[in-house]
């Protein structure tokens, strides 16, 4: 993950589906979020540069959908279904993921370890999917 | 004993009148022009009555006197009417200061006084004369002139206030050079009421004149002139220089001892003046024992390596050569004498420090002996075992004793024994006990070196010489520097101007002062 301002953001991304588990009235997804442009980004424990606004994921209920799916927690959320989430504020994300028509999100995120294992299994030259 | 001096002569505040001014300006210039031509460079003497006594002997360490006997040769021949070198510049000394000085310094107020009064009494005599020579062939002269006379009147009375509120007081220093705006005004003054006096001569005295109105109208102009003439002296004299405008940094060239002072516009000799002035006040007092590196550390680095010519005769040649090889092999050889510097440094301080703590124990102590007497107690002591009442000396004495060894370690210590002796610190310990001192109170005078002044007896002036490059009647500019030297050490001074500030404005509102938290949430999704 390098942040530089103007510049595309270039991660090596994963992408996850998880489906929405109905509970009463409402779908959930079984994780929460934090972060977004209207927060204070130092006090994100897990992104590695403390002025990154994006949207990370905090919690992670045990057994859930989103568990389930194969999310991490500490992983970054760059995209929901197609829409970007790096910059975008934490209401807007929240949004963005609990619509009620959709029973599917389709997230692309990424995290630290990401990186290191498609170096180690491609040497020195991997690939980067680029946003 | 003193090292330092004060000086006491004219400052340029008290000028004396107005009047003694011009007279003092003609017996300076005709002093200095003879004193210019016996010195060379551009130092001139800041002289003072006084008593330098003191000032030969000053810089004599314990050290010095214990190796004077081995190293000096002895002279041969001396007999019993000889003096030794020190007293015959010691009565050199007292020849030079003493008496020149004191007519200096009092024959110019008297005479500044003859011509101030001389003023002063112009406008009356004005009034008065005409009066006296020709009254019957006055005309008479009503309301008007008695309105004059008030005004008059209180003119005169506010000039002389003024001018005994300004200008009479005891001169503080005596300058080298005449002040140039006091000679001004005086001059002014004098060419101002010779010119009226000139005026009333030829055109009311001799033609007789007798219109009294207007002579009185003449009289009241005088006086009111002199009140201008005052507010200028005033500005150019009191006002000018208050304003700041450079900054003094001053050294003392012996141990490294800095201020730095504001002042405003001045000539060299009034800022020199005035800084003295502050020295006394602000400079730890010089003391020569606490300069030296110990000897242990020096001289080990001298007595390395000896040179030795052998076969030749004729060694003026080699011995600059001599001299840099000897240089060269002690920088070559590995210094450690800073290291000794150090621990030298360490030891002495923890001494120190260790003599203070029990100085401040023996002191609280012995302040623990006694107490204030009151009246109203005499009936509740018992009549068995009667106190003793003291007054402030005895209870002094009394209570000196047990802590005369810890101070006298002490002050051997920080090596302050020569300003203190037996008698000024019983006298010191009365003070403190008239005045409900605590022990910390009175040790404050011992524990920390205090400024110059607190170690002159004030019944003796002081001398300074004042070195500089340029006329020391000329103005502060940037960039100059000039010494005021005493005999064992100077002070070193560089003027610097203050900046020019520009000073912005930035209004804020008070309501824009507004927070926020800074947001961290964490929804669940």
């Amino acid at each position: 993950m390098s942040v530089n301002p103007g510049q595309p953001v270039v991660a090596v991304v994963q992408r996850i589906e998880i489906k929405k588990l109905r509970q009463g009235e409402n779908l959930i997804l079984g994780f929460s979020i934090g972060g977004g442009m209207d927060q204070d980004p130092g006090q994100n424990p897990f992104s590695e540069d403390k002025t990154d606004k994006g949207i990370y994921v905090t919690r992670i209920s045990p057994g859930g959908p989103a568990d389930v799916a194969g999310l991490m927690m500490g992983d970054k959320i760059m995209q929901v279904n197609g829409w970007d989430m790096t910059m975008v504020t934490h209401d807007q994300a929240r949004k963005r993921l609990t619509k009620k028509k959709e029973d599917v999100v389709r997230l692309l995120v990424t995290r630290k370890s990401l990186e290191e294992a498609v170096k180690q299994s491609m040497g020195k030259k991997y690939p980067c999917y680029k946003q | 004993m003193d090292n330092e001096s004060t000086y006491s002569g004219y400052s340029y505040k008290s000028s004396h009148s107005r009047s003694s001014r011009k007279h003092r300006e003609r017996r300076d210039r005709h002093r200095s022009k003879s004193r210019d031509s016996s010195i060379r460079d551009k130092s001139v003497t800041i002289q003072t009555p006084g008593e330098p006594l003191l000032d030969a002997e000053s810089t004599r360490g314990d050290d010095r006197d214990d190796n004077w006997g081995e190293t000096t040769t002895v002279v041969t021949g001396t007999s019993v009417d000889s003096i030794s070198q020190e007293d015959l510049t010691r009565v050199c000394k007292d020849l030079e200061d003493s008496a020149p000085l004191e007519c200096r310094r009092y024959l110019g107020l008297a005479l500044g006084g003859i011509l101030g009064l001389f003023a002063f009494l112009t406008p009356l005599a004005f009034l008065a004369l005409p009066q006296l020579l020709w009254r019957d062939s006055l005309d008479p002269c009503g309301t008007p002139c008695e309105g004059l006379y008030i005004s008059l009147a209180f003119k005169l009375l506010i000039l002389l206030i003024s001018t005994w509120a300004l200008f009479l007081r005891p001169p503080r220093a005596t300058l080298p050079r005449f002040f140039v705006y006091r000679c001004l005004l005086l001059v002014l003054v004098f060419l101002f009421v010779a010119s009226y006096w000139l005026f009333y001569g030829v055109r009311v005295l001799e033609p007789r004149e007798t219109d009294y109105r207007g002579i009185v109208g003449y009289a009241a102009s005088l006086v009111d002139a002199l009140l201008f003439i005052q507010y200028l002296a005033l500005v150019l004299l009191e006002v000018r220089h208050l304003r700041p405008a450079f900054c003094l940094k001053v050294v003392r060239s012996a141990d490294g001892a800095s201020r730095f002072y504001n002042v405003g516009h001045l000539s060299i000799q009034r800022a020199a003046v005035w800084l003295l002035q502050n020295y006394y006040r602000d400079f730890p007092v010089y003391n020569p024992a606490l300069l030296n590196l110990p000897k242990s550390i020096l001289s080990k680095k001298t007595s390395a390596f000896k040179i030795y010519n052998l076969g030749e005769e004729n060694s003026t040649s080699n011995s600059t050569g001599q001299s840099r090889a000897m240089i060269a092999a002690a920088a070559r050889r590995r210094d450690n004498s800073h290291n000794e510097y150090y621990y030298e440094e360490a030891e002495v301080e923890r001494r120190i420090r260790k003599r203070k703590a029990r100085l401040v124990v023996a002191v609280e102590e012995a302040f623990t002996h006694i107490k204030r007497h009151q009246d109203d107690e005499g009936t509740a002591s018992s009549p068995k075992h009667p106190r003793e009442v003291m007054d402030p000396r005895e209870a002094a004495q009394a209570i000196f004793a047990p802590m005369a060894r810890a101070m006298q370690k002490y002050l051997r210590a920080t090596r302050q024994q020569s300003y203190h002796s037996m008698e000024s610190i019983i006298n010191h310990l009365q003070f403190c006990i008239t005045h409900n001192m605590t022990p910390k109170a009175f040790l404050e005078r011992y524990l920390s070196p205090g400024p110059t002044l607190q170690y002159l007896d004030n019944s003796r002036g002081r001398q300074w010489t004042l070195v500089s490059e340029e006329p020391v009647t000329a103005a502060l500019r940037q960039g100059q520097v000039f010494c005021l030297r005493r005999l064992d050490f100077s002070l070193v001074v560089t003027v610097t101007p203050l900046p020019f500030l520009s000073l912005g404005e930035e209004f804020v509102d008070p309501k824009s002062h507004k927070f926020v938290m800074k947001l961290q949430s964490e929804t669940s999704v």
